[in-house]
């Protein structure tokens, strides 16, 4: 019972796991049911209540569900955790609790094309207004603070080009304007970067990407800091003031550190149910299990391939930053010191043509809209991931007509340099 | 006892000692409002076990879960182990006061959540008593045990032991190993600044 710091891979196994209780199975059970009997009314008004710890219904928390909670909370250095159906659910649930109609937050313009689309248009229509600024310009953050933020939003390592973002920088820039820090970190995974470390109030995640890591379930998580304090000013109502769903409790004085994670479960989640799938979660807590083996593996397979790339006649230039002559380099070395993740983008000399002609000849890597998979992928970013933005953001968020983005796996990378090879000489 | 305990951030072991040999604890400032973070806590301690008796001078004549409502600390009439105090900071200092005249002494004085005043907690500490601050022992009981962990909450320790099923009633196994390095020394170091800051 000694205080000994178990490390990182150990938490991979280990953390939010035990035998189950009634049987002793060893692997987490999948709780594949609805809803939890109750010992008598009693029990029922005290979870009902949020006075007891206990289950309910698979919609507001579920047991294999909570073990990938306990889990990438202690990966990332967090009190608690809320996992949801995908990585987009995360972001609405997120946003739900920190914005009324009317308010706005500031999110990077360099982001994974499918939160552009959401911030943009789907967000609009709740009356939530997102005020773009840039990551490589930490003055465009300080000038874009109005008395209506209520949120920063960036990604630790930015899709589609992998390029790395100064979250201390950002950080400074959030608590001088009383505005939690959201980082979404599916890039990088907390094998790479643990953003709560460098001031992140909230961490979210696509748990389809490197955490689950094999391609095949859907998954998002809110990771909670426990590092800000939403009861000051009344600017934060859903944590600060009494909530009339629970019969007039203060979801901060009554949880503290770990507030923020209960508001998303029981205001977000309870409410606009994007709950995640037992069984998901399931593949999901298997995938982590490995994570530190495959993002280590995945990262030196990019940083080989990258260095060929840039070798390469047909190749105008790659944006890896984890090669030295990487604009990203610095930053890399400070954030990611195990390596610059495993996606990257590069152009072609042969422009739009070249990239399409390339994706055709490709035969180990396949052509598809997801990143973080065991195999390695490729997709050509203007024409589908970023496809809804106009010509001028695409290229302003990396993703220009002539950009082809690689996903590196774990297979052995001579024949991924061997395959890219063969694609781009013939 | 140490002479400087660090009230940012305490030790599994020093909280874990608390929680495993108290037996009665009285709470001042026991709400019989079912919304009120004291009654969750009054109502979940007694589940497991402890010796509730609920301390406020507003209710006596009352009941909470079918103990009677105390008025003060000095009309218990018998030893307790723990004193869990639930008012705002600045009323800290006479419940403290008021502890410190018993005979005999309480072993530990716990203030809650937001609750934190490090010259009463000195004074108390200064005759042998174990002080926590800012903390809830209904959510410390429920991390350590890993109760808590149904609420997604990272209760920072491990097993690889299979425990029993928890019923009504039961106390829990407090021992699990402790996890520094799942830690959530971030939310700690941003609760010192606060302090340092007010």
């Amino acid at each position: 019972m000694s205080d000994r710091l178990p490390g990182f891979s150990t938490l991979a196994v280990h953390a939010g796991a035990q035998p189950d209780p009634t049987t002793g199975a060893r692997a987490t059970p999948i709780y594949q049911t609805t809803s939890f009997v109750f010992n008598d009314a009693d029990h029922a008004a005290s979870l009902f209540g949020l006075q007891a710890f206990g289950n309910i219904y698979t919609r507001i928390g579920n047991p294999t569900n909570a073990v990938l909670e306990e889990r990438v909370a202690a990966l990332e250095g967090g009190t608690a955790a809320l996992a949801v159906a995908s990585g987009h659910a995360a972001q609405v649930v997120v946003l739900q609790q920190l914005m009324q109609p009317g308010d706005e937050f500031i999110a990077a313009r360099k982001l994974y094309g499918g939160s552009i689309n959401q911030f943009t248009h789907a967000f609009k229509s709740f009356g939530w207004n997102v005020v773009w600024a840039d990551p490589d310009d930490v003055a465009s953050f300080e000038r874009a603070v109005t008395p209506r933020t209520k949120a920063i939003f960036i990604e630790s390592i930015a899709n589609p080009a992998g390029s790395i973002t100064d979250i201390e920088a950002i950080s400074t820039v959030a608590r001088k304007a009383g505005v939690p820090l959201i980082v979404d970190n599916t890039l990088a995974s907390p094998y790479l970067i643990r953003p709560i470390d460098h001031g992140a109030d909230i961490v979210v995640h696509s748990l389809t990407k490197f955490l689950g890591g094999h391609g095949n379930s859907l998954g998002g998580i809110i990771v909670d800091a426990g590092t800000f304090d939403w009861s000051t000013g009344g600017k934060y109502p859903m944590l600060s003031e009494p909530r009339p769903e629970y019969h007039g409790i203060r979801l901060q004085e009554t949880f503290g550190n770990f507030a923020f994670a209960i508001a998303c479960r029981v205001l977000g989640l309870r409410d606009l149910g994007p709950a995640l799938s037992p069984f998901n979660a399931f593949m999901i807590l298997t995938g982590i299990e490995t994570l530190p083996l495959r993002m280590q593996k995945q990262c030196d397979n990019a940083k080989a391939i990258a260095e060929f790339l840039a070798g390469h006649p047909a190749v105008a230039s790659v944006s890896y930053a984890g090669l030295a002559s990487d604009k990203y380099n610095q930053l890399a070395r400070k954030y990611a010191p195990r390596g610059a993740g495993a996606v990257f983008t590069f152009s072609l000399k042969g422009g739009y043509d070249a990239g399409v002609s390339l994706v055709s000849k490709l035969q180990l890597f396949s052509h598809l809209a997801n990143v973080g998979d065991t195999r390695s992928l490729v997709i050509h970013p203007a024409s589908t991931t970023h496809s809804q933005l106009d010509d001028a953001a695409k290229v302003k968020s990396g993703a220009g007509p002539d950009v082809v983005r690689l996903s590196i796996g774990i297979e052995d990378k001579e024949d991924l340099i061997a395959d890219l090879e063969q694609a781009l000489g013939a | 006892m140490k002479d400087h305990m660090n009230h940012d951030a305490y030790s599994d072991n020093y909280i874990r000692a608390i929680l495993n040999t108290v037996k009665s604890i009285a709470m001042v400032g026991a709400s019989p409002v079912n919304v009120r973070p004291s009654y969750f806590a009054f109502k979940y301690l007694a589940q497991r076990g402890y010796d509730m008796i609920p301390v406020n001078p507003g209710h006596v004549g009352k009941e909470l879960l079918a103990k009677p409502f105390i008025a003060s600390l000095s009309d218990i009439g018998r030893p307790i182990d723990m004193i869990d105090i639930f008012r705002n900071s600045s009323h800290i200092m006479p419940v403290v006061e008021e502890a410190l005249t018993l005979d005999p002494l309480p072993k530990v004085i716990w203030m809650q959540l937001g609750a934190r005043d490090d010259v009463a907690a000195a004074k108390a500490e200064s005759v042998g008593i174990k002080v926590v601050m800012n903390r809830c022992p209904k959510i410390e009981y429920g991390r350590l045990s890993s109760e808590i962990s149904w609420m997604g909450v990272n209760s920072r320790t491990l097993s690889s032991k299979r425990a029993p099923a928890p019923t009504q009633g039961m106390r829990l196994s407090l021992n699990r190993m402790s996890v520094g390095g799942g830690d959530t020394a971030a939310s700690d170091r941003a609760a010192k600044n606060k302090t340092e800051q007010s």
